[in-house]
């Protein structure tokens, strides 16, 4: 279980509030919790196709919320090779459980010394305090 | 405006303890969540939802010409009400393009309106320039920062609010409302049975010192859940209300937005009157319209509408509707494409996403009583 104001240490941040969390050449990327909150209650996750080749700081997605769409943002440049496909029934899990549940894609990266550019926790910390 | 010129109601200080996230809207600063937008939406649908509406405008209209101001100013019969019952309005330009949309309130001492927060100032010297040019002896008075209004709406309203007040409210009718006294020392009040919800409930309106003891009150119901503006909007919409700067504005007549029925052109001249008589006997270029999607992308205010390549309106409001659980948008379309189950597209980032016209609203009133002749969709 991880707090609500907690930054977990196991994975890195972008600016624009998404993390990704290294698993070999593969990164899971979701949105932090920052992020779930000023979005508000998510309501459809428009996700990028299996196969999509994303580029690092572009967007790839959006999140649909009552009030607003929000773009995601590709924290490495790589692959789509999978979609968390339980967002389109659960929507909520993004609120819910932004580090766990609500990961939102796997993306195998083309070159995976990029992720060590990323925020790591004490900087995304840093980030927001600033 | 800047931050540090928002106006702030009474309850302000409640809704920081309350945790909601503020934002400015219409010139104040007002809450536009506590808990989460879904469910204060699905609180409100299912018990009572408490919201507070202090930012729109209340004026007080006096004076002997008080009606002929009013008769002069909105499109609606006013003459036609009876002490102790409003009536849904609008204030037209003279091409017959909407002002505001308003609400108008006989009471026994004179006349009271209320308008929109962004739209307050402008009404009121719309107002007074109308008074001046016609010279009725009336006096118009501000009431908006001397007071508050607060809305409860959902099935449990009435059960609620019944043990705080002396009047009965069971046999308070829909768009009727009493100037009555609430129990426990809670102060007097103005309690009207309307909404913008498209549930039953009631529309409070008291001094501004009195509010916060009410507000405690309320919310220390098990049923009662403060509700902020984002679920206020997404009600409305499954209600098929409109919102001015959406479904209404300067450049859009009564009757493309289907209001047709709050215009009396039968009552005699009033601003707008001659352009909407002329508008009256004419075919609408366009016509407001609900439109339903699937799951997926919500249409957003300004989205293109489709038929094939060709463009054909822009979205006027759209949300995920927590009820239906499904995008809902209103348009303004061709007549021809009017029809349900008229099928469109609507352009969301880059795609079509398809979309088909439904009557409105989404979803059906829950209202005790059905207004007689006043400007609610059906």
């Amino acid at each position: 279980m991880i707090e609500p104001d907690e930054i977990p240490s196991d994975r890195r941040y972008t600016p624009e509030h998404e993390w990704a969390r290294r698993e070999g050449d593969v990164v899971a990327v979701g949105i932090t919790e920052y992020a779930q909150h000023e979005l508000g209650d998510v309501v459809y996750p428009d996700l990028p196709e299996v196969g999509t080749h994303v580029v690092a700081m572009e967007e790839f997605g959006a999140l649909e919320s009552v009030k607003a769409a929000s773009d995601i943002f590709a924290p490495v440049t790589g692959e789509v090779i999978e979609r968390n496909e339980g967002l389109i029934e659960h929507p909520e899990w993004i609120n819910d459980s932004p580090y766990d549940l609500g990961w939102i894609v796997r993306i195998r990266m083309d070159n995976p010394s990029e992720f060590d550019a990323l925020l790591d926790a004490a900087a995304y910390r840093a980030h927001l305090d600033g | 405006m800047t931050e540090t010129a928002l106006r702030e109601t009474p309850l302000s200080q409640a809704h920081d303890a309350r945790g909601a996230r503020m934002v400015a809207f219409g010139g104040w600063r007002m809450p536009l969540q506590y808990q989460g937008i879904l469910a204060e939406h699905l609180h409100t649908r299912a018990a009572a939802g408490l919201f507070d509406l202090s930012h729109m405008g209340r004026l007080s209209i006096t004076g002997p010409q008080a009606l002929d101001l009013i008769q002069r100013a909105a499109t609606n019969d006013a003459s036609r009400l009876r002490v102790g019952a409003a009536q849904y309005s609008l204030l037209c330009n003279e091409a017959g393009g909407v002002i505001d949309d308003i609400l108008v309130y006989r009471a026994t001492a004179g006349w009271r309106l209320m308008v929109n927060a962004s739209n307050r100032e402008r009404v009121v010297a719309h107002l007074e320039a109308l008074r001046e040019q016609h010279e009725y002896q009336a006096d118009l008075d501000d009431r908006t920062m001397s007071t508050v209004l607060l809305g409860l709406q959902g099935p449990d309203s009435l059960a609620v609010l019944q043990p705080l007040v002396q009047s009965d409210l069971e046999a308070l009718r829909y768009y009727h409302f009493v100037d009555t006294e609430l129990a426990d020392g809670l102060g007097p009040a103005s309690i009207s049975r309307s909404g913008y919800t498209g549930e039953d409930g009631f529309e409070i309106t008291m001094d501004g010192g009195d509010a916060p003891a009410l507000w405690t009150r309320l919310l220390a119901d098990d049923r009662v859940q403060p509700v902020g503006l984002g679920a206020r909007d997404t009600l409305r919409l499954e209600a098929g209300m409109a919102l001015y700067g959406h479904e209404l504005g300067e450049t859009i007549t009564p009757y493309e937005a289907n209001l047709g029925r709050v215009v009396r052109l039968d009552k005699g001249p009033f601003v707008g009157s001659e352009a909407l008589a002329r508008l009256a006997g004419q075919a609408v270029a366009r016509l407001l319209v609900g439109i339903t999607l699937e799951r997926g992308s919500v249409p957003r205010q300004g989205n293109l509408l489709q038929v094939g390549q060709k463009t054909i309106g822009a979205i006027a409001s759209g949300t995920f509707s927590p009820t239906l659980k499904h995008p809902i948008a209103t348009v303004f379309v061709p007549p021809a494409y009017a029809a349900p189950g008229t099928e469109l597209g609507v352009l969301i980032r880059d795609s079509a996403a398809p979309a088909r016209v439904v009557s409105l609203p989404f979803v059906s009133h829950q209202t005790k009583v059905r207004p007689p002749g006043d400007g609610l969709p059906n």
